[in-house]
């Protein structure tokens, strides 16, 4: 192997000074992307399984069904329907909302199966003792089980959210300009794997602490059993 | 209001979980700042009759009023009549992510929409009420068993209800830590809180009831005194219950 | 409602385009099953080899995972199908979605049955050395079922969200469902050939889900 090839073609520090203004305006869309995404799908997901730990036998088979469907699409599928779908049937959606419902959908699948994971842990009598003062049984998830119920998940709470991160690289396939389109479209221009290295480092940086922050947690989660 | 209008008027309330008929037409009656103490063995359906009062359980068949409003019929608020019944359980229940206070104040902040600062006067003079004032910031792991049930007891007063049910309150209790709670609901009813209480502190229930149901298989089997009831009781069957529950 | 269904259910459109989104279909069924084999056998080697607590080879594993946890999967294809040909390294789209693929699940694999591992209470290990077997053969017969059996549950879920990223191989040249998919679509301009492939991945994964679920009550971890 010629290091003076591999040099050039991947850590080639010309190549980053040409193009680096545009790899941080793709991170920023994608940080855009994420700060968007991540809460609409978590209360999304947390709305799904409130719903669902109100027991009402019809409605848990419907989200059970629309849950479970989600979990079986690809993202990529279902982005490419809201993309390009949308649009053909008549709805003039920005490729950013198109991108943002399908992410949103996505996730919230996920989301609703750790949070309902989460209620279940609590005990009954929490819902029983908020129900006796008078609370509303929107108002008793609220403040008295979702509380307890997310600090239980947090760790899978942690890991659903680097992957859905992880996941918005996706949106490059339909041409949202983030991190990763940015990244092939700095590559076209400078003719070297360069900007490509450094889109992966930049996620590096960016989710490598989470990954070790999980590591940790999980490891705590494991030792608590 | 008339002095004579039951706080809590049950009838004939039944209730199946399933195939299983664990009440089977019950009545309570409970007059304004009575204590009524309900006994009986495992299973015979008193935290049952507890629970469909107020309606964490939804009764098969019955009609319960409260302070003479029909609870159990159709498009009653039942979070506006939850606020004149409190509970308190035999497991506390407290919420542990929240201070002694806070537990208190929610239900004041988000029931009776009580600006913070108010709610959190009122819940410091609930909590003044069963001795805590001074673990108002504690928060449920770092009390005794007995404080917990304490806190718990503040919160159901501080809703200011017109009756409160106490299911087993102490039987989680280490012996030592029960008589600070007892201490409590002495108080209470000194206060004239109207409470019923379901329990096997049968020295309490002597000293403090004014009338004593002992329950078994899902029936009122006997009720009177607690002279009546432990001296010169009727039924085999109470009998045979208070020589087990004495026994040991 | 009419425009929907002629959008997304056309099945004039769909007849036509059946026959090629079906031999897509195959392809991601063999991408699938190549990635699970290959992810599942090399994350159980790799915790496997952890268990032994060689410093080197620790750190080494401990970097691998964390650089296939922390990469989106589609960085990892991108540079693998337009990077590598730089250095010389021309590999088929196919053999980098297998191989990226295969990677990430083996990451995830490692940190789930290494967690499995960690779980098993020492008493397992001293009961089992103190009748004479070696460390290797504890590991296998004694730590391994135990362990094995608390993974089961994230180890499932885990596997179809990774392999359901086989449809990212479209970015890369493979000819799989959602490439003929998308084809189609732009050939008909009609939703409905994507919504075949759609249907093609329910098929594949609903099942997984379902077990999954299954799998869940059945194995759940013992609290
Ligand atoms: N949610 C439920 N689902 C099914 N069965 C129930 C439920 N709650 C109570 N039961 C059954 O109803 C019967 C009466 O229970 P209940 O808790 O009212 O008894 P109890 O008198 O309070 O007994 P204990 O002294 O043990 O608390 C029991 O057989 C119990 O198994
Ligand atoms: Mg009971």
């Amino acid at each position: 192997m010629d290091w003076e090839v591999i040099r050039f073609s991947f850590f080639n520090l010309d190549s980053i000074a040409q193009v680096y203004p545009l790899l941080l305006k793709g991170w920023w869309m994608t940080i855009k992307l994420c700060v968007a995404v991540v809460p609409l799908g978590f209360a999304l997901g947390a709305m799904i399984a409130t719903v669902h730990s109100f027991k009402i036998r019809w409605v848990n088979w419907l989200l059970i069904a629309l849950v479970d469907f989600f979990r079986s699409i690809p993202p990529l599928v279902l982005l490419i329907y809201t993309v390009y779908g949308l649009p053909l049937l008549g709805f003039d959606v920005p490729a950013f909302g198109a991108v943002l419902v399908a992410f949103t959908i996505n996730s919230a699948a996920y989301y609703g199966e750790i949070v309902r994971a989460g209620i279940e842990s609590i005990p009954a009598g929490q819902l029983e003792a908020a129900r006796s003062t008078g609370l509303g049984r929107w108002q008793a998830m609220m403040h008295v089980v979702l509380p307890q119920a997310v600090r239980n998940v947090a760790p899978d709470l942690t890991s659903n959210t680097l992957e859905l991160i992880k996941a918005t690289s996706i949106a490059s396939v339909v041409a949202l300009p983030e991190l990763l389109r940015m990244g092939r479209v700095a590559q076209g221009l400078v003719y070297n794997a360069t900007p490509l290295i450094a889109v992966a480092v930049i996620y590096l940086l960016m989710l490598w602490p989470l990954v070790r922050l999980l590591s940790r947690l999980e490891r705590r989660v494991l030792a608590a059993r | 209001m008339n002095r004579q209008q039951p706080i809590v008027d049950a009838q004939n309330i039944e209730k199946s979980f399933g195939d299983l008929k664990v009440l089977f037409g019950v009545d309570l009656q409970v007059a304004p700042q009575e204590l009524v103490f309900i006994i009986g063995p495992s299973g015979s359906g008193k935290s049952t009759l507890l629970r469909c009062c107020n309606l964490l359980e939804q009764p098969t068949a019955g009609t319960i009023h409260i302070m003479g409003e029909e609870i159990t019929a159709k498009g009653v608020d039942i979070n506006q009549v939850r606020q004149r019944i409190g509970m308190v359980f035999q497991s506390f229940n407290l919420y542990p992510h929240m201070s002694a206070l806070g537990n208190v104040a929610l239900a004041l902040r988000k029931v009776k929409k009580i600006p913070r600062t108010e709610a959190e006067a009122l819940a410091h003079e609930a909590l003044r009420r069963v001795g805590l004032s001074h673990k108002a910031s504690s928060f449920p792991n770092e009390l005794s068993g007995g404080q917990q049930q304490r806190v718990a007891i503040a919160r159901a007063i501080a809703m200011e209800p017109e009756v409160i049910l106490f299911d087993e309150p102490t039987s989680a209790l280490d012996p030592e830590l029960v008589g600070s709670v007892l201490e409590v609901m002495r108080e209470l009813r000194a206060s004239g809180m109207t409470m019923v209480v379901v329990s096997h502190e049968m020295r309490f229930a002597a000293e403090a009831a004014d009338r004593v149901l002992f329950m078994d298989q899902g029936l009122i089997v006997e009720q009177g005194t607690p002279e009546q009831v432990f001296n010169n009781t009727q039924h085999d069957r109470t009998r045979s219950f208070l020589s087990r529950v004495s026994g040991n | 409602m009419d425009a929907f269904i002629d959008q997304f259910f056309n099945l004039d459109v769909m007849i036509k385009y059946l026959p090629d989104v079906i031999g897509g279909f195959w392809i991601t069924l063999a991408l699938a099953l190549s990635v699970i084999a290959t992810g599942l056998i090399l994350g159980l080697l790799l915790a496997c080899l952890r268990a032994f607590q060689w410093r080197v080879i620790n750190l080494g594993i401990v970097l691998f995972v964390d650089l296939f946890r922390a990469l989106p999967p589609l960085v990892l294809l991108i540079i693998g199908y337009f990077g590598l040909p730089y250095a010389g390294l021309a590999l088929s789209g196919f053999t980098i979605s297998w191989l990226c693929l295969s990677f990430v699940l083996a990451a995830f694999a490692e940190e789930i049955f290494w967690a499995g591992i960690t779980s098993v209470q020492k008493g397992q290990w001293e009961a089992s050395r103190s009748t004479g077997l070696s460390f290797g053969e504890t590991l296998i017969y004694v730590v391994i079922p135990q362990a094995l059996r608390m993974t089961i549950p994230p180890l499932t879920n885990r596997t179809i969200a990774i392999t359901k990223n086989t449809a990212l191989a479209s970015v890369v040249a493979v000819q799989e469902m959602l490439t003929v998919a998308q084809t189609s679509l732009a050939y008909a301009a009609n939703t409905s050939p994507l919504t075949l492939a759609a249907i093609g991945y329910l098929l594949v994964f609903f099942p997984l889900v379902i077990l999954s679920r299954w799998v869940e009550t059945r194995f759940a971890w013992k609290r």
